[in-house]
Parts: structure tokens; C-alpha cells; sequence
């Protein structure tokens, strides 16, 4: 090609761009904005849980209807148009080329493809909140049947459009990103010196591509069921509720995974930077990892143990998911104990990392009554189960994708975000996640419903516990306080100029390859100017006898 | 599009793949979950619905229409393969008279399905009708799509707008019809195990 045709057009260049970074930054931006969003929606259903309960439900904010609706978007959006996005579609995109030396995702147009469909998918799923007095989806985020089929209005058929396009994306992006480590690394880049990261990302893509299939399977069906009229999950004319469950559960339990692994990849290589010598235990990291993979194909039915499906499947589910805490438990641990005689360096990128590890460690250990069907019985469906997963994706994963974006920020753009409001978004975010999230173990053990648009307010048994609604909504709004610091941290950062001092492209001293053989930010389209070649692991810090503290991957 | 993507066309060493070749075998797998997922519902509402036998006799699905289509897809995987094959001898013209069969043979198995279909509708029957239409539907129609898709990817490679890459990188559009091949066999394959578990079970 000639060399004009490096003067890319504007649509190419920054629309229907082929460049993975570019993608990774329309990913990033497109699900930090769902992110807001979603957060927006929970912040008015806080509003109405902690203040409109004794006023009888005319002069509430929200209808009940409303408040069902709002609960099933914010699942939605947090899970599929938010975390996901951020966690494969940006970092995955953004660093898995760099980290592996390759000078573009394998597929580039299927890349660009895997995010507008997901554009497609959110501007569907944004589309039904704008349908004239009809609301969006309202069934759940899990969407069960009959509830579902039976829902008024388009909301549900949106959802379930929505759903299929996001399905789509998420195909095209892991088909993408698994070619792209089995094809593109660089010579001597071989599988045990791949960063933690690369890996986590390659389990969750496996998960991704191998998980969605029989949802999209199950929202063929039901939109069938609201469109064609067929009676595929209709009991009375022959059909089966439970099928749902299970296609369901199939994709949104390694979902779980999904949401998960990366942030563990995200935190590992945080921290091995942080604390200058390598991960303990990389090796059974890795190993974990993969059989974290596998398991979570086949611990889907714990979240049905009160369907009735029965007590032999149920004994079946609660062996494997006790089985999976183990893995959990052994790349926990390796974190943990790779802080033993680190020198710690406290920066914000850090402090998440570090507070990342006793928050999923706490949304990790709640889950064990849950995955007994015997306490499941009292525990299910109350705000318990809410406080669970909501440690191991709120002040876990996301907490994870900030730290991830403190850390990479410097890469992108070549300038590093500011410390001191880093750290107080940090040390906000972190009590009010905890205050907003710790009662709820509380009100769950007491029974509270997690789906009363009313806060329990005519729950006899919750009486005792029902103070801690207001407790919980103001740390929700105060947790949007502290991240309004990032935002203008972010954006402040984007637009001023560059210090002198940040002249080094490295400036974490960190060996992996997206630091040592790129500049900050990478150059344009194809990243590397001389392909590297990797001699080494990915954390040989503090080794001895040699002259600096970190030995990049490409040195020989 | 002025770079490079190592291995886009040549073998990695190791892998012993070329990129498209293992991403459409993760496709595949992806696929297979989808009809998997198929599958194992039919098996479940089959089982559950004490009528269904029922509704299978009334039906009358026409089994010798389908063995047909069954033979015309089994012949368009073959005469795929004899158009891959011509490529690698460097024939072009037999690879289109090949991919010509092939693409002739997907249009026949259509045009039978769409007289299934519409004999299913006079007869009264819709998905709607019961759960074994609704299967019967939505696993055909499924497979159907998959078809259409096919034919649209081959026909590209037929004409000259999808050819023409055969006199600048033969080998990558050699690679292109193993890749579609390879897809176009798991059509046939998905068929394989549609026809005997709806038709004859």
C-alpha cells in the first residue's frame, strides 16, 4: 500500500475505526457511560426504598412498576452494556495485543463489527425507556417465564433484541481475542510467560464464546413465545418454566466468571508492580484459572435450588459449587500472599488493587451459605443475595476496572491522573461501597425480600433493620459524590497538557511488553516499531544481581 | 489497512493454523453450543409433553422430501470440497464450476423446504399449533438461516467481485473457501442430526 494511506480519514480513523486501541477507548467510554447509568437508575430506586415507603404509593416517585423496571435495566446495564464491556471489550481490546507484541487484534474488521453491534445492542436497550407510556423491560434482569412472556407492552421484546445483538458482540470479541493469543504472540512469549492478565482473558473468552449460545437459544424462544405465539416455556400447553431457568443460568452463571477473571487479571498485574517481586504462585494462578473455567460450566442450578427440580440435582450442584470456591480461594490466597515482604508502593492504582482483595474475598466467602441448598432456602431471594453479588462486583470488579484505569491510564494518554484526588475517589468510594452493601447481609438475614418496591416497610419480621435503608441510600449518593472526582480527574488529566516528568513511557518501571516496547501513548496503527522478543517471564522484579529492580520481558 | 497481521495467511508453527482457520473452529463451537442448546430443549419438551406423539403422527412430515434434501446437502458438501480441491491444483474455472453445484445444490434444498413449509401452513399448521411445530420451526428455520448464509458468503466467492483475489493472493483466497467449507460442512452436519430426530424419531 502506499504511504498516503497512512493519512486515515476521520470516519476511519475515530468512527469505523480498525485500530484495536481505538476500539478499546470507544469500548471504555461507551460502557463507562452505561456504567453512570445504570448507577443513575439505582441511586432513584435508593431514593424511593429509603424515603417514599410510608406515604402511600400514589405520592411516591416511582410506581411499583417502574421500580420492577428500573431494578431489571440496572441488572442489564451493569452486567452486559457495562462491566463486560469495560472488562473484555476495553481492557481486553485495548491491552491483550500490546501485552502479547501483536501489532493488531487478528481480526481488525471483526473488532470494529464487535462494537457496533454492542452499540446496536445498547441503543435498543436504551430504546425502551423512550416507548410512549409503556415501560422497558420489568421482568428482571433474569428475565424468567412466565413472568416475562406474560409482560405488558414492548419492553420485554426490546430487551430480548437488545440481548440477542449483545450476544453477537460478545461472540465476535472473544473469537477475537482467543485468535489473537494463540496466533499472535511473539516468539519466545511462551504460554507460562504469558502475563496473568492474557490468561484471564483467555478463560473468559472460552466462557464467553461457550456460555452465550444457549441464552441466545432461550431469548430465540421466548421472543417466539411473545411474538409467534408458540408455547415453548407455557406449562399449560405442554411447555416447560424450568428449561428457561436452565438456559439461563447456563450463560449467567460462567457470566459470573466473566465478570470476575478479568478483574483478577486486571488486580494481579496491579499488584506484581506494585509490590517489585513476582506473583507467588503464578503457576497455580494459571492452573486455577482454567479449572475455574471449566467448573463454571457445571454449577449453574445452584442458583434454582427452590424451583423443585429436586434434592438429587440439588446435592449434585452444591458438590461442584463447593468444588469452585477452591480455585477462587487458591488465586485469592496467591494474591494475598504475594504482598509478604513486598515493598508496597501506596499509589492509587494500588489501593484499589489492594482493596479489591478483601472485598470479593467478603462477597466470595457470603456466597457459601448461598451455594447450600439447605440455608439457601432461608437466604434466597433476600437482600442477602444482593449484598453478595454486589461485593464481588461493586467494590470487587469495579473497583478492579478502576485501579485497571488509574494504572493504564499513563498508556493511553501519556499522562498520569492525579494522586490526590485519586485517592480521595478512593478512600469515598471504599466506605460508602461498604455502606452501602454491609447492611444488606443484615437485612437479609432477618428475610427482607430483595424485590419490594416499598423498602419492607409492612415486613413485620424486618422491622428491626429497616433504619438501615436510609443509611444505605445516602452512602449511595455520597458514593456518587466521590466519583465525581474521577470524573474530573479523568477529563482534567485528558485535556492538560504534558508534564516534563512525564517524558518516560514507563513510568510504573514495569516488564511486561505493552510498557517496554511501546511509547506512552502507542504509536499509531500497529503498535510496535521492531517486533520485541520475549526472554523472560512477565514479573521477574527485584532480581538479584541485577542493576535496575525490574527486568522487562524483552531484555535479554 | 496498512499493516501487517502476522500469520493471516501462512501456518504459525506451533499451532499449526492460520488465523481465519481457528476462528472459524471457535465459531463452530460456538454454533454447536447454540444447537446444542436446541437439541437438549427438544429432548426436555419432548419428554415432558405426554400428547407429543400425538401431534408427530398427525403431522406427516414428508419424509422422502426431506431424505432428498438430505442427499442435495450431503452433494453440496462434496462438490465444496472438489472446489476447494480445484483451487489447490490451481483451477479456477472448475472451482466455479464446483462452488456453481454447490450454490445450485443450497438453492434446491430452499425451494423443497419452502414446499414443506407451505404444506405445514395449508394443513393448518403453525408454530403456534404446539410445541412440536414450534421445534419443528424453529430447529428447520434456524438451519434455514444458516443456509441463507452460506449461500450469500459462497456466492460472493463465486463471482468475480469475491474471485478476483485469486490473481493477487491465491493462497489467502484458497484459505477463504477451506474457511467457508469448513462451515458450510457444519451446516450439513447440523442437518444430519435434524433430519433423524425430527423426521424418523
Amino acid at each position: 500500500m502506499s504511504q498516503d494511506s497512512h493519512q486515515e480519514s476521520f470516519i476511519r480513523k475515530y468512527i469505523f475505526s480498525i485500530d484495536h486501541k481505538w476500539i478499546g477507548i470507544q469500548y471504555g467510554v461507551t460502557s463507562m457511560l452505561f456504567l453512570l447509568f445504570g448507577f443513575v437508575l439505582m441511586m432513584i430506586m435508593r431514593y424511593q426504598l429509603a424515603y417514599n415507603t410510608n406515604t402511600g404509593l400514589e405520592k411516591d416517585l416511582i410506581s411499583p412498576d417502574m421500580y420492577n423496571a428500573l431494578g431489571a435495566m440496572h441488572g442489564t446495564i451493569m452486567v452486559f452494556l457495562g462491566v463486560v464491556p469495560m472488562v473484555v471489550g476495553a481492557f481486553g481490546n485495548y491491552l491483550v495485543p500490546l501485552q502479547v507484541g501483536a501489532p493488531d487484534m487478528a481480526f481488525p474488521k471483526l473488532n470494529m463489527a464487535s462494537y457496533w453491534v454492542y452499540f446496536i445492542g445498547g441503543v435498543v436497550m436504551l430504546a425502551s425507556f423512550f416507548v410512549p407510556d409503556q415501560l422497558p423491560a420489568h421482568s428482571g434482569w433474569t428475565s424468567y417465564v412466565p413472568l416475562a412472556t406474560l409482560s405488558s407492552g414492548p419492553g420485554q421484546t426490546l430487551w430480548l433484541v437488545g440481548m440477542i445483538f449483545l450476544i453477537t458482540s460478545s461472540l465476535l470479541g472473544s473469537t477475537n481475542i482467543i485468535v489473537t493469543i494463540f496466533q499472535l504472540r511473539v516468539p519466545g512469549l511462551t504460554w507460562m510467560r504469558l502475563p496473568f492478565f492474557i490468561w484471564a482473558q483467555l478463560v473468559t473468552s472460552f466462557l464467553l464464546l461457550l456460555a452465550f449460545p444457549p441464552l441466545e437459544a432461550a431469548g430465540i424462544f421466548q421472543l417466539l413465545d411473545r411474538v409467534a405465539g408458540t408455547h415453548f416455556f407455557d406449562p399449560y400447553m405442554g411447555g416447560s418454566v424450568l428449561l428457561y431457568q436452565h438456559l439461563f443460568w447456563f450463560l449467567a452463571h460462567p457470566e459470573v466468571y466473566v465478570l470476575i477473571l478479568p478483574a483478577l487479571g486486571i488486580v494481579a498485574e496491579v499488584i506484581a508492580n506494585n509490590i517489585r517481586k513476582p506473583l507467588w504462585g503464578y503457576k497455580s494462578m494459571v492452573y486455577s484459572t482454567v479449572w475455574l473455567g471449566f467448573m463454571s460450566f457445571i454449577v449453574w442450578a445452584h442458583h434454582m435450588f427452590l424451583t423443585g427440580m429436586g434434592t438429587t440435582m440439588s446435592s449434585f450442584f452444591m458438590i461442584t459449587t463447593m468444588i469452585i470456591s477452591v480455585p477462587s480461594v487458591i488465586i485469592l490466597s496467591s494474591l494475598f500472599l504475594s504482598l509478604w515482604g513486598g515493598s508496597i508502593r501506596f499509589n492509587t492504582p494500588m489501593l484499589f488493587a489492594l482493596s479489591f482483595l478483601p472485598m470479593f474475598g467478603i462477597g466470595g466467602l457470603t456466597g457459601l451459605p448461598l451455594g447450600l441448598a439447605t440455608a439457601d432456602i432461608h437466604l434466597h431471594d433476600t437482600y442477602y443475595v444482593i449484598g453478595h453479588f454486589h461485593y464481588v462486583v461493586a467494590p470487587g470488579t469495579i473497583f478492579a476496572i478502576f485501579a485497571g484505569i488509574y494504572f493504564w491510564f499513563p498508556k493511553i494518554t501519556g499522562k498520569t491522573m492525579n494522586e490526590v484526588l485519586g485517592k480521595i475517589h478512593f478512600y469515598g468510594s471504599f466506605v460508602c461501597m461498604n455502606g452501602i452493601f454491609m447492611p444488606m447481609f443484615l437485612q437479609g438475614l432477618t428475610g427482607l425480600s430483595r424485590r419490594m418496591a416499598n423498602g419492607g416497610y409492612d415486613y413485620a419480621h424486618a422491622k428491626e433493620v429497616l433504619y438501615l435503608n436510609e443509611i444505605m441510600s445516602i452512602s449511595a449518593f455520597l458514593l456518587f459524590v466521590f466519583q465525581l472526582f474521577f470524573i474530573f480527574n479523568f477529563f482534567w488529566t485528558i485535556f492538560r497538557k504534558r508534564y516534563e516528568t512525564e517524558s518516560d513511557t514507563n513510568p510504573w518501571k514495569a516488564t511486561t511488553i505493552e510498557w517496554t516496547d511501546t511509547t506512552s501513548p502507542p504509536l499509531g496503527h500497529g503498535n510496535f516499531e521492531v517486533i520485541p522478543s520475549v526472554y523472560r517471564g512477565p514479573y521477574e522484579y527485584s532480581v538479584e544481581d541485577h542493576e535496575k529492580d525490574y527486568w522487562p520481558q524483552t531484555e535479554e | 489497512m496498512d499493516i501487517e497481521i502476522p500469520y493471516n495467511v501462512e501456518e504459525r508453527k506451533d499451532t499449526g493454523l492460520y488465523n481465519s482457520k481457528l476462528g472459524i473452529w471457535l465459531f463452530l463451537a460456538s454454533e454447536i453450543m447454540l444447537f446444542g442448546a436446541l437439541f437438549s430443549s427438544y429432548i426436555v419438551l419432548r419428554s415432558g409433553d405426554p400428547y407429543w406423539m400425538l401431534h408427530v403422527k398427525e403431522a406427516h412430515l414428508n419424509i422422502p422430501l426431506a431424505t432428498i434434501n438430505t442427499g442435495v446437502l450431503i452433494l453440496s458438501s462434496v462438490t465444496f470440497v472438489m472446489s476447494w480441491v480445484s483451487l489447490k491444483l490451481k483451477d479456477l474455472s472448475k472451482f466455479r464450476f464446483y462452488m456453481g453445484i454447490t450454490l445450485l445444490c443450497s438453492v434446491i434444498f430452499l425451494v423443497i423446504k419452502y414446499f414443506e413449509y407451505t404444506a405445514k401452513f395449508d394443513a393448518g399448521h403453525y408454530p403456534s399449533t404446539h410445541n412440536f411445530y414450534a421445534v419443528y420451526f424453529t430447529m428447520t428455520g434456524l438451519h434455514g438461516l444458516h443456509i441463507i448464509g452460506g449461500i450469500i458468503v459462497n456466492a460472493y466467492f463465486w463471482l468475480p467481485v469475491g474471485y478476483k483475489m485469486w490473481d493477487t493472493e491465491p493462497e489467502r483466497f484458497t484459505n477463504r473457501i477451506e474457511v467457508a467449507g469448513l462451515y458450510w460442512h457444519f451446516v450439513d452436519l447440523v442437518w444430519i442430526f435434524v433430519f433423524p430426530s425430527l423426521y424418523l424419531l
